[in-house]
């Protein structure tokens, strides 16, 4: 166990990391906004690395090109799920909210299934690939670049939130929907626009992911696990939590996989997240 | 004064006797039913009705009496499955003997699980219900004790055997034990929903801060939901282990058991004690026949029609729909 | 007869001391008033009592028995009961059966809690409704709920948060006449108000805060005069 291998684990987690925290940066958004958890956020995922991979498999269009059109899609997706689904369901108890969207996760997941058939697929030969030599460590090129994007993404999306018109529209919004409303904020379309930046999220990242992971129906169920102990240890409604809470999740994975086992990689995860909230039931910076 | 008077000689329960006979006559028609020549299939149908009704059952008492959403509830399926069998193949102790030492094992797990998780409310209290659902799965299919991914064969008996729980010849046995345990379970938590247990765990559900005022200890009500919720599971896995005979963590621990209970109870109409009756009556059927006529690909197409029902049930009846019944068939009476 | 003795009660939320240094007395079978501008701690006053929020400092006993740190659920069988300013009724249940868990405090057997709960429905007027669901009932009926709740406890006090808050004017003497009426049963009231009218008519004792702090405690007819009284909230009251 060199050194060399620990640090290794560290980078592969804080890459990995970087990606749990802008996936669980569109989940926070979400929620912040209208106390909705998004249960099929892994399976918005998922849609945006099959988005990936058709583009790929049908047009030719190589990952790095197509990725602003699974962007746009996703956001699009966003927007449909609110206008046929949530609208419906803001006024409703949280049950029937956390149904609603876990129907919704079973209803794509399974569809895709059905039209797509659960096999694996990836993309051959992006023009993203091979591997980096960096002090003695070997880091995946996708994987670097990806969680490059991830963080600059989600630098963006915070200074979208805290800096621009619509962000701090949000932001009020999310305080306070009725006051927001008398000061002329309209809130379906708030809400609108937090589904589609939280799903574009998940565009960004599966999108770039889709350079070096395998594509699969249940792909997004792993990923939609970590984003909601990301959110839940960040805190739900706090942004800022989901970096430090995505970037933990990441280290611990990658870390205790390699110190302890890898098979039980998700139980490590598990046991931060009850310890955490248990301990401190708002989580890192929740306002809960 | 007078008001007072009428309102006291009300009955406090609505004990029309036309529906006490509808519901003897169809307990009736239920234990007479296989004797109408019902093939195999037909048998299986009713069985998985039963179950399903039954573990629906078992989520309405934690999330519809006392409002805790559980997302994985299947663990306790798994735990009563792996109860049976695996007693019966390492110690040869009857399935009938471990039916309780499941429902224990279940109950103590509840207690172990539910309090530290009463910190947790809402959606944080939800995501570590799915958590620990999943990790039973995880464990399950590493532990090699109880043969990991593999799981646990049950060897089958030469015939019929009422010791070891195994029918062969048909599966008349089998209904009539789910029949039973169907009914006793219903009428248990019947006589739950009308009892002062009953009253405080819904003063929980709906208003923790006011039921503290009302010297209910919160705390208390929710870990006895918990574990009764978890003992009315266990048998339904431990009965289904006998009838399968071949369990494994993909098979009694997945996350569509907790799925389909969620399912069946919102559908039905959550909180109401008949609720997961109608869901399952309506549910099941439709499950097992895609699976026929849909062939291979039936596995999807049940979740797809699953995941679309709920949502259409969330966002246009999510009362269920028992609310669609005339109220004299309801638990209580309203005058207006 | 001393049935609640406060002494020193403190508790402060992140740098504001919402309850400072209370200290206060209240006699068996009075009613006390608790009046002071928004924001002056009545409500964490009664929070700090009923064991909804822990003291930083401080102790409340009750009838000579230390209840600091006990959870509400203790303190409300010990005898306690409360309303609550933001009104929590159990929305999806009847009146009845609101009131019914209640009784099941006293009364195990189902029959005569439902009756006990009848009688209690019946004496804060409200009969004809029992079979309707809380969220069905306007905001002055939910108060009479609330109130008709805690009294099912047969609570030896009661602290009641702004019964008379956001109620048409018109059923504002029934409430009255129903506090009196429980004073008469022997049961010792404290009673946050707005409506100073009310106030000065029913209360025995009453206590004024303001930043947290006790600034006046007396008989209507001194807490009337009381200058930091008039100054902090009262202003000058009109002979009535």
């Amino acid at each position: 166990m060199t050194t060399e291998i620990i640090l290794q684990a560290v980078v592969t987690g804080l890459m990995m990391g970087l990606i749990y925290a802008l996936i669980a940066a569109g989940l926070s958004l979400i929620f912040g906004l209208m106390d909705i958890v998004n249960f099929a956020h892994g399976e918005h995922l998922m849609l945006s690395m099959f988005s990936s991979f058709w583009l790929w498999s049908l047009f030719g269009l190589d990952p790095i090109f197509s990725i602003p059109i699974t962007i746009l899609l996703m956001a699009f997706c966003g927007v449909l799920t609110h206008y046929f689904l949530i609208r419906y369901i803001l006024k409703a108890k949280m049950l029937i909210q956390i149904c609603a969207t876990f129907g919704l996760s079973i209803f794509i997941r399974s569809i895709a299934q059905f039209l797509w058939t659960p096999d694996f697929r990836n993309i051959d030969k992006p023009l993203l690939e091979g591997r980096l030599e960096i002090s003695g460590m070997f880091i995946g090129q996708p994987q670097l670049i990806a969680s490059l994007v991830c963080l600059v993404a989600f630098i963006l999306l915070y200074l979208f939130v805290t800096k621009t018109e619509t962000g701090l529209a949000l932001q009020a919004t999310a305080q306070d929907r009725h006051a927001a409303e008398i000061l002329g904020i309209p809130s379906d379309k708030m809400f609108a626009i937090g589904w589609a930046i939280g799903l574009g999220c998940v565009g960004v990242a599966g999108g770039m992911m889709a350079n070096y992971f395998f594509i699969f129906t249940d792909v997004g169920i792993n990923f939609a696990l970590f984003a909601f102990v990301a959110v839940a240890l960040g805190g739900f409604g706090s942004i800022i939590g989901c970096l430090y809470a995505g970037i933990i999740i990441g280290l611990v994975e990658s870390l205790g996989g390699l110190l302890i086992d890898p098979s039980f990689k998700l139980l490590y995860v598990f046991a931060i997240y009850l310890l955490v909230v248990i301990f401190r039931p708002q989580g890192l910076f929740g306002r809960y | 004064m007078d008001k007072l008077l009428i309102a006291k000689s009300e009955p406090l329960w609505n004990t029309d006797k036309r529906i006490i006979s509808l519901i003897g006559g169809l307990i009736v028609l239920l234990f007479a039913l296989p004797h109408f020549g019902l093939n195999s299939f037909y048998l299986h149908l009713m069985i998985m009705i039963f179950m399903h009704a039954v573990m629906a059952q078992s989520w309405n008492v934690i999330a519809g009496f006392s409002g805790q959403i559980s997302l994985g509830h299947g663990a306790f399926f798994g735990i009563g499955a792996y109860a049976t069998s695996f007693l019966y193949v390492q110690y040869g102790i009857s399935p009938w003997i471990s039916i309780f030492l499941g429902m224990i094992v279940s109950g103590i797990a509840a207690v172990l699980i539910g309090i530290p998780m009463l910190r947790l409310s809402g959606h944080y209290f939800a995501i570590a219900t799915l958590l620990i659902g999943i990790s039973f799965q995880i464990i399950f299919q590493r532990w090699e004790w109880v043969g990991a991914a593999s799981g646990v064969w049950v060897p089958m008996t030469s015939g019929d055997s009422w010791l070891a729980l195994q029918f062969h010849s048909s599966k008349m046995p089998y209904y009539y034990i789910f029949l039973v345990f169907f009914i006793i379970t219903f009428f248990l938590v019947w006589l739950l929903s009308r009892s002062k247990l009953g009253y405080r765990l819904r003063a929980v559900r709906d208003d923790p801060q006011a039921a503290l005022s009302l010297c209910i200890n919160v705390s208390n009500y929710k870990i006895i939901a918990y574990v009764i919720s978890a003992m009315i599971m266990a048998p339904m896995g431990s009965l289904f282990a006998q009838y399968i005979l071949i369990i494994d963590p993909d098979r009694v621990f997945n996350i569509e058991i907790s799925i389909i209970v969620l399912l069946i109870t919102v559908l039905g109409g959550i909180g109401n004690v008949w609720g997961p009756i109608v869901g399952a009556a309506i549910l099941i059927p439709i499950s097992e026949y895609s699976r026929i006529y849909l062939g291979g690909t039936g596995g999807a197409v049940d979740l797809i029609l699953y995941g679309l029902i709920l949502m259409l049930i969330c966002i246009f009846r999510p009362e269920g729909l028992i609310s669609f019944f005339p109220k004299n068939i309801l638990e209580r009476k309203k005058q207006r | 007869m001393k049935i609640l003795s406060v002494e020193n009660l403190s508790r402060s939320f992140g740098g504001i001391k919402a309850n400072n240094d209370i200290s206060f007395e209240v006699a068996e079978g009075t009613i006390l008033g608790v009046i002071g501008p928004n924001g002056a701690g009545k409500s964490t006053l009664f929070d700090l009592i009923t064991g909804y929020t822990k003291t930083d400092n401080g102790k409340v006993s009750f009838f000579n028995k230390d209840i600091s740190g006990l959870s509400p659920d203790k303190i409300s069988s010990l005898g306690i009961g409360r309303t609550f300013q933001k009104l929590k009724p159990f929305a999806d249940q009847t009146l009845l059966e609101n009131v019914m868990i209640g009784s099941f405090v006293k009364e195990d057997n189902i029959k005569k809690a439902r009756d006990k709960a009848l009688e209690i429905i019946d004496f804060v007027d409200l009969i004809e409704k029992r079979h309707h669901f809380a969220r069905e009932l306007s905001t002055g009926q939910r108060k009479r709920l609330e109130m008709a709740r805690a009294m099912a406890i047969e609570p030896k006090l009661l602290l009641m948060d702004e019964v008379t808050g956001g109620v048409d004017q018109k059923t504002i003497p029934g409430l009255v006449e129903l506090i009196k009426k429980l004073k008469k049963s022997g049961v010792t009231i404290i009673t946050i108000e707005h409506n100073i009218n009310i106030i000065m008519e029913i209360s025995d004792n009453i206590l004024a805060l303001d930043q947290g702090k006790r600034i006046a405690y007396g008989t209507p007819k001194e807490i009337q005069q009381n200058e930091e009284v008039i100054d902090s909230y009262l202003g000058t009251v009109d002979a009535t």
